[in-house]
């Protein structure tokens, strides 16, 4: 650390659409469903439920809410990526966050992948993969047509680009 | 002489012979140019094809000794049981002839293999096909091959046989085995290890050609088996390890072998005080892992030598009665890993592992050197690099005291919470019990924080972690291939960063674990020039302290 200041990353330039707020909401909303359903059907068959029984069941929805609520929001405060012509460069996670750079030199596929949900919101998440099978970038939630350009300009590039990348 | 020199009339022959030295002589776009330059036959550029098309080797099948070979090797599996089927079984007929059965069905199910598989070696590329009901044909182009693995198990051996095995760069999932041949002769195996390591296949002129094995130079040995070495054998916890296993296979028998405690050992263990027992079984389970540890570092090692090829591929040779050998081709050698789990580096030793393309660091193949002296994982590490001193002992730099309080934090609270939930749920002398082990974790965190360190010299990015089993990575810059920068909610407070460079080779990642972020994102950057430059940003200090 020096004076002159502290070295950082900077955050990549685009954030990604909007309507990714409500994909990872209801994400969540279903994840929770799946918790919440089975204790409240238990509920529902015993006749004098525990005191235990009722304190986890409102734990758990406390938990739900306060997730469905503060995660995809702070998510899309800190979801962004961005493609120079050397390299992919994103920013992802909301309570912990990961940055990840590939060189576009030693990209081997670009892929897209959607979901009901993201077909239903018109939503495109883009993998980026390299050799490295710790490496793949992950482009979430983005708007689809985004997403077409930026797979079309990657694949082009990636082909421009000799060798095999590893 | 170029090829456009060469009269027309001339044989096709003579023309592929002289097209061959010409290609010897200039790179292959320098002749392509010149092919195509105006006014050579009307202009029109000269055929590609002037190489006469190699024939297409037939589909050959495995060596027919592998009909014997596979059953004796499942057999001598199941030995046990059926010498204890034998002995001690009550000997009704059901029991034989349930034995027979597996027997015939093994066999059968060689024979059925041994029909279906069959393999080529082209020009471009090895193809296998096997498989009865599920057909499966695999190729590999021979340009991306990187290791091959030739396996001999007892079996084979008695009968002069290989198996081989073909590693890409491809990081292979769990339960696929790559591309494997079991088994061919052991001289077929050797040719085919210097055929598919030959980094040229155009260049011989057929591809099945084979280099006389006589002829190829030894190699120059990098380290062999001392058999001192075999004093870190206990240290390692395979006894331990064989130990439980064979007692958990004795029990799962014991009674299909009617097999029962005598009388006298039961009378015993009730009848003397509790902490002689204890003392005693702890000592017989010491004496057996000792000697089991012994027994398997024999089983491997045996015969070690690591060697470095005249075809550029480094070699490990091991193993008493399954042999194994190892080629790793040079070029994609990424580095040097060193392994020190925590009692053999209380004892001053250490493994080395290579970091490669088309092996896991984690895996048997990826062996450079057994358990060892620590001064000579070093030299081994710094002898296969090509270096004078080994990037893994370079002084490497401590992280943050911060980094001390997460390690801390990380190991002792899991304890104390499960002191906490014991206390409501469980007996009172559990919780105590938990409590007792709060300092053991709080040296554990101490270790851990101790083993952290990173380095950047000339060509390698050093990096250390672990208490467990301590291992410092050193990984060719120019083998990073990305980066993953990682900052949990506690490391963003603490000012902390895990870098994390992702690689082709071995593991896929390696990560320098709680460094200080100013410090992190310096040793990012200049790891590998250019690449996180253009995300940077320098910020003006913080205003607290």
């Amino acid at each position: 650390m020096t004076d002159a200041g502290q070295l950082r990353l900077r955050t990549p330039h685009h954030r990604v659409s909007r309507r990714a707020v409500t994909w990872w909401t209801l994400h969540a909303v279903i994840g929770w469903a799946v918790v919440l359903a089975p204790q409240g059907i238990a509920l529902l068959f015993v006749d004098d439920a525990s005191a235990w029984q009722l304190a986890a069941l409102g734990v758990t929805a406390v938990l739900a809410v306060a997730h469905v609520l503060v995660m995809p929001r702070w998510r899309y405060r800190v979801h962004r990526w961005e493609t120079t012509p050397e390299a992919v460069y994103t920013l992802a996670g909301w309570f912990d966050q990961e940055w990840r750079v590939a060189p576009v030199s030693r990209i081997q596929t670009v892929d897209t992948r959607r979901g009901p949900l993201q077909q239903l919101l018109g939503l495109t998440t883009v993998t980026v993969t390299t050799a490295s099978a710790a490496g793949p970038v992950l482009i979430e939630g983005l708007d689809h047509e985004v997403a077409v350009r930026l797979v079309d300009e990657l694949t082009s590039t990636t082909q421009a680009t000799p060798g095999d990348a590893t | 002489m170029t090829p456009q020199e060469t009269p027309p009339q001339q044989t096709a022959q003579q023309e592929t012979a002289q097209q061959e030295t010409a290609q010897q002589q200039m790179p292959p776009q320098q002749t392509a140019q010149q092919q195509t330059a105006p006014g050579e036959f009307d202009g029109f550029p000269r055929a590609p094809e002037l190489v006469e098309p190699e024939p297409v080797p037939d589909w050959r099948r495995l060596d027919l000794r592998m009909l014997v070979v596979r059953p004796l090797n499942e057999l001598v599996g199941l030995v046990p049981v059926v010498v204890g089927l034998l002995v001690f079984g009550s000997g009704d007929r059901w029991r034989f002839l349930s034995g027979v059965g597996v027997v015939v069905v093994v066999v059968g199910v060689g024979l059925l293999s041994w029909l279906t598989t069959r393999y080529r070696i082209t020009a471009e590329q090895v193809e296998l096909r096997k498989g009865l009901l599920v057909r499966k044909r695999l190729a590999v182009p021979r340009d991306r091959i990187r290791t091959v693995d030739l396996t001999a198990k007892l079996g084979h051996r008695l009968f002069g046989l290989s198996a081989i095995r073909v590693g890409t760069g491809q990081h292979e999932k769990a339960g696929e085995d790559g591309l494997t041949l079991d088994a061919v002769s052991s001289q077929e195996a050797e040719r085919l290890r210097q055929v598919l390591l030959d980094r040229a296949p155009a260049a011989s002129p057929a591809a099945g050609a084979v280099p006389d094995t006589a002829d190829a130079p030894p190699g120059e040995e990098l380290a062999r088996l001392d058999p001192r070495w075999l004093r870190f054998a206990p240290l390692t916890l395979s006894g331990l390890v064989a130990v439980g296993t064979t007692f958990g296979v004795l029990m799962n028998y014991a009674q299909e072998l009617d097999l029962h405690p005598s009388s006298s050992t039961i009378d015993w263990l009730t009848g003397s005080p509790i902490a002689v027992t204890v003392a005693v079984a702890a000592a017989v389970v010491l004496v057996l892992a000792v000697i089991g540890s012994l027994l398997i570092y024999v089983l491997q090692f045996w015969n070690f030598r690591l060697t470095r090829e005249a075809d550029g591929t480094v070699r490990v040779r091991r193993g008493l009665l399954t042999t194994r050998s190892v080629s790793v081709e040079e070029q994609r050698l990424r580095g040097v890993e060193v392994q020190q789990p925590l009692l053999l580096r209380a004892g001053r030793g250490a493994r080395a592992a290579a970091v490669t393309t088309g092996l896991g660091s984690k895996g048997e193949s990826s062996v450079l050197l057994p358990p060892a002296p620590a001064s000579e994982a070093h030299r081994v590490a710094a002898a296969v690099l090509g270096v004078a001193e080994s990037p893994t002992r370079a002084p490497l730099a401590a992280h943050p005291v911060a980094a001390l309080r997460r390690r801390l934090v990380r190991a002792v609270v899991p304890v104390l919470v499960l002191a906490g939930v014991l206390a409501v749920v469980a007996p009172d002398w559990t919780w105590r019990a938990a409590l007792a082990l709060v300092p053991f974790a709080a040296l554990l965190g101490w270790d851990r924080y101790r083993a952290l360190g990173h380095a950047l010299t000339e060509r390698y990015l050093v990096t250390r972690s672990g208490s467990a089993v301590r291992e410092t990575v050193a990984l060719q810059r120019g083998g990073v291939i990305g980066w993953r920068l990682h900052r949990s909610f506690f490391q963003r407070r603490a000012g902390l960063i895990t870098v994390t460079a992702t690689t082709a080779a071995g593991d896929g990642s390696y990560a320098v674990i709680d460094v200080g972020e100013a410090e992190g994102l310096a040793l990012a950057d200049a790891a590998v020039p250019d690449l996180l430059r253009p995300f940077l940003t320098t910020e003006p200090a913080p205003a607290k302290p």
